[in-house]
């Protein structure tokens, strides 16, 4: 077989998504069984959840043991809710869908430089590539947030980096790293012949590769990169270590505002998890369906 | 840390200020780099193991014909696979961390029975554990139905099949995507400094923020330790998937 | 639980009846199989030949109807099925070996980890037995590196290793290339020669003329028509039955 360059290689894309385990479905009655575990086993899985929650709160009433109680701290907990809501979880989405954005634009760039015909751009893409899949994303962070200026001069002209954009640029680099690999994962996935076939019709390479391939495998790179999606915006809430108001630093200045009771913390983190739940959970579902429908047809 | 390597970076320190690797010569900082290693690869090891053995029970439940088992595994995964990893840690640690009993060992100190470190191995081996289950689940999953039919003609009961025939052959099926998660495990532990584990980031962040000519230093020193980290992850679990590649078997 | 004796039917299957779902698989099945007999199932696919003896090992429930194995029943929920399958061995279309075990520790595998076996002892069991399906020199291949026809015998030698009193063999041969169907049947011949209770589900006509004391032939879940080699095949009277031999023969 021909050996194309970047192409014929092995792909290491972690395509984390794993398939829905396939519930054998057990319709038949059990005699013995009594109502708590049928009406259990009628829950769907998020009332599974939401139940599993609630279960912790209200233990938490059998301990309150100050004047202050927890039916004090839920009363905290809704009236914070719509700031809580507006000015930090709304900045947690907004953070994500930028850097997914620059993520994305950076990491096609990156990953097409990892199939790249020269020897030393595809090393260096792919070297780039390795370095920031693999370090922490609290320690790219970090790096970022102390070591980039707080603000860069571009002709002349002084721009300010605000703590915000930092943390953007920071959490940007391991996405596009991982949307490298993925890039290059869905184009070698693409069987060689597809090259073959196109170069005999006097096709060039990126004509072969915008026309031919890109086309091809476009579909199956949706789900591992809204599977990345979800992944980063549960790492939005790691800027709040480094100062940048979210909505979990914001729910901890609330709980300080609230005085401090140790009673305020199990509603607020438990509700700001409710939170990334009732956003991210959708779309790993949808993941996961877009991945079965993609799989079927190869 | 043998003399003549403490003397170069101490002269180094001192021809270019910015690059002061203060953990490599001074005996204090040496020893706290040290334990923020010992406390980083302690939270890998034991969070690894756990998560395993949730992993694996996990998926055995999930294989139950108890309706409500299943669903409340269902639950656990779904739980810990769409919320924030370091929400997660601050919820068992203040949330949870508030009603574990403590003691007393002199009559003033109240001391938990849970510390933070115990909390952030409990956080992250039921977080890394909740992915173990799918991939487990995934890897029996790919044991035809007929290998298992051949142990239960040959009378192995559920159990003894599961144990002898079916783990063995699901875990080489799960090895590559088990690597992928016991590499995200290890990245994970760098945000039980939420909840102020001394582990690798913790101590290094404390070096620069003492010493603030240590940064860069530091920052070169944490890529370098968590890539090789990863790095040696990545290798190990390669040659061992090697080493269990039955002949002739397709995985 | 009324003893059995030797010359009481080894298996006896009475008006089995199986469904999956809505499916009714066996619409009445009933046979009697003596200790030393060989019998073979015949049939158009889709006919419940094989759902019958899956049915005898106990990998299928049944409905309605009694089986019993050496007296021992079989549609009973509280079943010993490891004493049941101690006494009946079963080699699949499939072979399904453990491809993660040498061909010698598939054979050992279950007297150790199911009978609790002494090692030492299973394991020269294990080397006659490979010895006698004529796979020496094969004994630290992992069933990725034989042939079929090698996989299947070790299938044989793994089931034999239980010291079964009765072996079912559901089309052993389906899966193999036709060159390699031969040394399977070979060994067939040579343990029913020896006196081993088998039931054979089989489309191999020669073989079945060679060995059987007793041909059933089994259509759309009944059987339709049974008796010896030499008058089935040869003095058949169903329709249904001329039709089937007409076309494979």
């Amino acid at each position: 077989m021909k050996s194309i360059p970047g192409i014929n290689s092995k792909a290491s894309t972690d395509f984390a998504v794993l398939k829905p385990p396939a519930r054998n479905q057990v319709s038949h009655w059990h005699p013995n069984s009594t109502s708590f575990t049928r009406w259990l086993s009628e829950l769907s899985i998020l009332n599974c959840f939401l139940f599993i929650l609630l279960a912790f709160v209200f233990s938490s009433l059998a301990f309150a043991q100050s004047n202050y109680t927890t039916t004090d701290a839920v009363d905290a907990l809704f009236r914070w809710m719509p700031f809580l809501l507006k000015s930090g979880f709304f900045f947690n989405i907004l953070i994500s869908l930028l850097v997914m954005l620059i993520g994305t634009l950076t990491g096609i760039v990156l990953g097409l430089g990892q199939i790249s015909i020269h020897g030393w751009l595809r090393k260096l893409c792919w070297a780039i590539t390795q370095f920031f899949r693999n370090s922490p994303w609290l320690v790219l962070l970090f790096v970022v947030m102390l070591a980039f200026p707080f603000q860069i001069e571009i002709f002349g002209l002084t721009i300010p980096v605000p703590d915000w954009l930092k943390a953007v640029i920071g959490l940007s680099l391991p996405i596009m790293a991982n949307v490298s690999e993925i890039v290059r994962g869905a184009v070698i996935s693409v069987p060689s012949g597809q090259w073959e076939a196109a170069e005999s019709l006097a096709y060039t390479r990126l004509q072969t590769l915008w026309q031919i391939i890109l086309p091809q495998c476009f579909k199956r790179m949706i789900p591992p990169w809204m599977n990345w999606y979800a992944i980063l915006t549960m790492a939005t809430p790691l800027v709040s270590i480094l100062g940048v108001e979210d909505v979990l630093k914001l729910a901890r200045d609330a709980t300080e505002a609230e005085g401090n009771h140790p009673e305020l913390l199990m509603p607020f983190y438990t509700f700001v998890l409710v939170l990334f739940f009732i956003y991210c959970y959708p779309i790993a579902k949808l993941t996961q369906r877009l991945e079965r429908k993609f799989s079927v047809k190869g | 840390m043998p003399e003549f390597i403490a003397d170069f970076f101490r002269q180094l320190a001192e021809d270019h200020p910015r690059w002061n690797f203060i953990f490599f010569y001074e005996p204090v900082e040496i020893q706290r780099v040290l334990s923020g290693i010992g406390v980083t690869l302690q939270l890998s090891i034991v969070c690894l193991i756990l998560s395993v053995v949730i992993g694996i029970i996990g998926a055995w439940l999930q294989g139950s014909p108890i309706k409500w088992l299943r669903n409340i595994v269902q639950g656990y995964i779904q739980f810990f696979r769409n919320t924030p990893p370091v929400v997660q840690l601050l919820f068992f640690y203040f949330a949870l961390g508030q009603f574990t009993p403590t003691y007393s060992p002199d009559g003033w100190l109240e001391i938990p029975w849970i510390s933070n470190v115990g909390w952030a191995i409990i956080s992250l081996s039921f977080f890394a554990g909740a992915f173990n289950v799918e991939i487990f689940r995934a890897g029996i999953e790919s044991v035809p139905d007929s290998t298992k039919e051949a142990a239960e003609a040959l009378g192995y009961s559920r159990m003894k099949s599961y144990i002898y025939i079916i783990l063995p052959l699901a875990f080489r099926v799960s090895l590559p995507a088990l690597n992928n998660n016991l590499v995200n495990l290890v990245k994970t532990t760098t945000q039980a400094i939420a909840i102020a584990v001394p582990e690798l980031l913790y101590q290094c962040v404390t070096i620069w923020n003492n010493y603030p000519s240590a940064q860069y230093p530091a920052m070169l020193f944490l890529f370098v330790f968590y890539i090789g980290l990863v790095g040696l992850i990545v290798m190990g679990m390669n040659r061992w998937e090697r080493q269990l590649k039955i002949p002739g078997y397709g995985v | 639980m009324m003893s059995w004796t030797e010359d009481q039917p080894m298996v006896s299957i009475k008006d089995v009846h199986k469904s999956f779902g809505d499916l009714e698989v066996l619409k009445g099945v009933s046979m009697d199989i003596m200790k030393g007999q060989v019998i073979c199932i015949i049939g158009p696919s889709g006919s419940g030949k094989s759902t019958l003896i899956r049915c005898v090992n106990a990998l299928n429930d049944i409905q309605q109807g009694s089986i019993l194995v050496e007296g021992q029943e079989v549609n009973d929920p509280d079943l010993d099925k490891l004493e049941l399958r101690k006494k009946v061995g079963m080699v699949f279309q499939q072979y399904n070996l453990f491809p993660h075990k040498t061909a010698l520790q598939n054979v050992m595998m279950a007297p150790i980890q199911v009978l609790k076996q002494d090692k030492a002892e299973i394991e020269k069991q294990a080397y006659e037995l490979l010895k006698k399906v004529r796979l020496e020199g094969k004994e630290n291949s992992y069933p990725g590196e034989l042939s079929g026809g090698q996989q299947q015998r070790v299938a044989i030698a793994r089931s034999l290793a239980m010291n079964p009193d009765i072996m079912l063999f559901d089309e052993v041969t389906a899966a193999l290339d036709p060159e390699t169907v031969k040394e399977v049947l070979v060994t067939i011949k040579q343990l029913a020669e020896e006196g081993m209770t088998c039931i054979l589900v089989t489309h191999e006509m020669g073989f079945a003329r060679e060995v059987a004391d007793m041909i059933y032939f089994t259509d759309r879940g009944v059987i339709v028509e049974s008796g010896p080699p030499a008058t089935f095949f040869d003095e058949a009277k169903d329709p249904r039955t001329k039709e089937f031999l007409s076309q494979i023969l």
